[in-house]
């Protein structure tokens, strides 16, 4: 693949700001979405099937001058529990650690039960989340009680 | 419990649910006690359910209290596209209860968090009438004397069965043993089963109920709807061997009982009714004492 005479992009390094590394290659776009940098005003860099050496193949988001609080940036772990959030200042790495599963989400995520309230009125979502004995992460919805699996999350 | 909601059965613990039997016990003596006389309710059927909204209205009219709401949502303004939350902080205005019945999941929880005052759910879709459950947890501690170590046995539909499920979650800490019976398709959900589970319970699963007739304190029964099946056929098949006669009831024990939530279709033979072991209409007038107890626990009053 070493071809001097191709022309690269380079994505520059940041000066300041947050690189999320290691998103599973087919979750990088509900990444940004869970994230709402569709309406960012900041540079966003993004790019998905990378090759990883821990993983095999991995994709990874660089935004510019915006730094995140667990809470906000925990959610992305409900589709990428692999992600590691690494904030730079002056080019500088200045902290690195990978999400967690959040213990309660709010007002991202759909409720799977079509009967529940959420689905019908203006009612802000909000769910335990718990993972069960085989690994698997599941939202218990705070109002209808129902569950709503990893596979049928749907965000809002 | 004063001033607090409700809404799932999870919300209160044992010792407050055994509170409330108790107070329940005492209206059963004495069910007229005018305490509600300055007080007014708000009964808010935004479906309609005749049997819970009479028991309620009888548990607060026995107390004394006023009632205003409606019996179905085409009587109201939400016929006139209201929201849920506008007609909930509304009624808080006029009264200083709610008890609520509403077809979508998750309605009562959502009014307790905008009303500001307490709210009693009374069915919310397919989740939760914790109040049913009371009723049935008081009419097996009547009828066993103890909650404790219960064999009990579910028959019918026990996988959409609200009534049920939070029969079985709220004795599984009483150390029951369960007899689930029921066709193949309606089997107890596994999210349900797993209160037994980590209970550290027994439950044995069965399709045939002449299996567990000897070994029951309560028997629980519960309708099978035909809407249930995919396969009709397959409804026509089971349908005739949940129903309940009483030569299937010559070996079962002295103590056993047969309770069923209401309203009944053809599940529990009409000569059952003059069996010494049916209780069903018992339980039901149960509700009363049940709800006028809670009510009155609620506002502080007991």
């Amino acid at each position: 693949m070493e071809n001097t005479n191709e022309k690269e992009l380079k994505v520059s390094a940041l000066e300041n700001g947050t690189v999320i590394d290691h998103i599973p290659s087919n979750r990088l776009f509900t990444a940004l979405k869970i994230l709402n940098f569709e309406s960012s005003k900041n540079p966003v860099y993004f790019g998905t099937n990378m090759s990883s050496k821990k993983y095999g193949s991995k994709g990874i988001i660089k935004i510019s001058d915006r730094y995140f609080g667990r809470e906000e940036i925990n959610k992305i772990a409900l589709v990428a529990p692999t992600a590691t959030l690494i904030e730079i200042k002056n080019y500088k790495v200045v902290s690195k650690y990978t999400v967690e599963t959040p213990s309660e989400v709010q007002s991202f995520i759909k409720c799977f039960n079509p009967k529940c309230i959420t689905n019908h009125q203006a009612v802000p979502t909000r769910f335990k989340v718990f993972i069960d004995d085989e690994g698997i992460i599941k939202l218990r919805c705070h109002y209808c009680e129902k569950t709503t699996t990893q596979e049928n999350m749907v965000f809002i | 419990m004063k001033n607090r909601s409700l809404i799932s059965i999870n919300d209160y613990s044992k010792e407050e649910y055994i509170k409330v039997l108790d107070i329940a016990e005492d209206f059963e003596k004495n069910p007229r006690q005018k305490i509600l006389e300055n007080h007014v309710i708000a009964t808010l059927f935004f479906e309609p359910s005749t049997r819970t909204r009479l028991s309620f209205e009888s548990a607060i009219s026995q107390l004394g209290g006023k009632i205003i709401g409606f019996t179905d949502a085409s009587s109201s303004s939400v016929s006139k596209g209201e929201t849920l939350m506008d007609t909930i902080k509304t009624v808080a205005n006029y009264s200083d209860l709610i008890v609520m019945r509403h077809p979508l999941d998750g309605s009562a929880r959502w009014a307790s968090e905008v009303a500001g005052i307490p709210i009693i759910n009374a069915g919310d879709g397919a989740n939760q009438h914790p109040t049913q459950c009371l009723l049935d947890m008081y009419s097996i501690r009547k009828t066993q004397g103890t909650l404790e170590n219960i064999h009990i046995a579910f028959v019918g539909d026990l996988k959409y069965g609200r009534t049920v499920h939070s029969l079985v979650i709220a004795m599984s800490e009483f150390n029951a043993t369960f007899h689930l019976v029921s066709p193949e398709e309606l089997k107890l959900p596994s999210v349900i089963k797993k209160y037994i589970k980590d209970a550290g319970l027994k439950y044995h699963q069965y399709t045939d109920i002449e299996n567990i007739m000897d070994k029951v304190d309560v028997l629980y029964m519960t309708r099978i709807q035909r809407e249930r099946f995919a396969d009709p056929m397959e409804y026509e098949r089971v349908k005739n061997s949940y129903i309940l006669k009483n030569n299937m009831l010559e070996n079962s024990k002295p103590n056993m009982r047969i309770l069923h939530p209401l309203p009944r279709v053809n599940e529990i033979e009409e000569a059952v009714d003059q069996n010494p072991k049916a209780y069903y209409f018992q339980q039901a007038k149960n509700g009363v004492f049940v709800r006028e107890a809670l009510i009155a626990s609620i506002l502080g009053l007991k």
